[in-house]
């Protein structure tokens, strides 16, 4: 069982790393000129493709507005690949810590010794 | 694979949503009978890694991104119920937090990537796996074939659900109200950059969390019915 523990805390550390070395996620897409997923343009993008933005794509769009939008801070889109690595390391830190978060609280009320 | 806010019309979210509430009520009453408290923080682990991982964008040159989940080795590790409380938790905070799928969306991509993943990936490496020693090669070319398939399976729903949009919902000049393209469009370009790239990154990302546990820890690979 110690054992595990020590497993399970070296896996966080692993975690960690990953979460700084996050900005791959956006650097290589940026480097090879890959856009967005398929499926998942925006607005603007979907007008550059079909000549127009379909109805209720357009008004169901606006329905939410992210308070970290595409793991960056608000505003931050446009100040170079380097910020927003930042940003993405950023939100990967604070999505990590919600996550753990809400998933420690439910299986701490949850589960049974 | 996280569908935006807009792609799917109500008639296509709704029974999703309708679906997947339950769905995690049941999930949650069957990881209350096979996880105990000591596990949490593997599921906490389990949930954020999926997170971390699908911020992993992979470029094919001059076209899309696409990312694993993380799902299938979740789910062979903590069990394919286990997989969905914990990839769905991930996917919940990325549509509210980050904008990465749709609100309205949530019962679709926790039904793709939390339910689909999970259980196809978690099956198809136990039939593979056998009962092949907890440290056999077999194990981790079984999460790998199961990572592949998973993610794949995954991404053809995901294109059905895509690629019915125009079928449910026109405008009245004509345009699709929706995601715009039809099912033999999406469907096959879901399923051929999954096929051709990010089912890969899926099965390495399987693959190597496996190999590792093997030597590191190979206890953490029996926690549910792994072990034979």
């Amino acid at each position: 069982m110690s054992k595990n523990i020590s497993t399970v805390k070296k896996m966080w550390i692993g975690l960690g790393v990953l979460a700084l070395f996050s900005p791959i996620g956006i650097i290589l897409p940026d480097k090879f000129k890959a856009g967005s997923a398929w499926g998942e343009w925006s607005p603007e993008e979907i007008e550059k493709m079909l000549g127009y933005v379909p109805q209720g794509l357009k008004k169901l769009g606006e329905l939410w507005n992210a308070p970290f939008p595409d793991y960056d801070f608000k505003g931050w889109e446009s100040m170079g690949i380097s910020m927003q690595s930042l940003g993405y390391i950023a939100s990967a830190v604070i999505g990590i810590a919600v996550i753990a978060g809400i998933t420690m609280l439910l299986g701490k009320v949850g589960l049974k010794d | 694979m996280h569908i935006p806010d807009g792609y799917l019309s109500p008639q296509t979210y709704v029974p999703f949503y309708a679906f997947i509430v339950p769905y995690l009520a049941i999930a949650s009453n069957k990881v209350k009978k096979t996880l105990r408290s000591r596990h949490v923080p593997l599921l906490a682990l389990g949930a954020a890694f999926s997170f971390v991982i699908m911020m992993f964008n992979v470029p094919i040159p001059g076209g899309t991104t696409g990312h694993a989940v993380g799902g299938v080795i979740v789910a062979i590790l903590l069990g394919p119920w286990a997989a969905s409380i914990a990839v769905s938790i991930a996917l919940i905070v990325q549509a509210l937090l980050f904008g990465d799928g749709g609100i309205t969306a949530i019962g679709a991509n926790c039904f793709n990537m939390g339910v689909v993943i999970p259980f196809a990936g978690y099956y198809i490496y136990k039939l593979i796996a056998g009962a092949s020693e907890i440290t056999s090669p077999r194990r981790w070319v079984a999460g790998a074939i199961a990572g592949y398939l998973g993610i794949n399976i995954a991404a053809v729903l995901a294109g059905i659900e895509f690629g019915i949009q125009p079928l449910i919902a026109i405008a009245p000049d004509g345009h699709p109200l929706y995601a715009p393209y039809p099912l033999s469009v999406a469907v096959p370009a879901m399923a051929g950059e999954h096929l051709m790239l990010f089912g890969f990154v899926e099965a390495l990302v399987t693959a190597l969390v496996i190999k590792y546990l093997q030597k590191a820890d190979n206890e953490l690979l029996t926690i549910y019915g792994g072990a034979k």
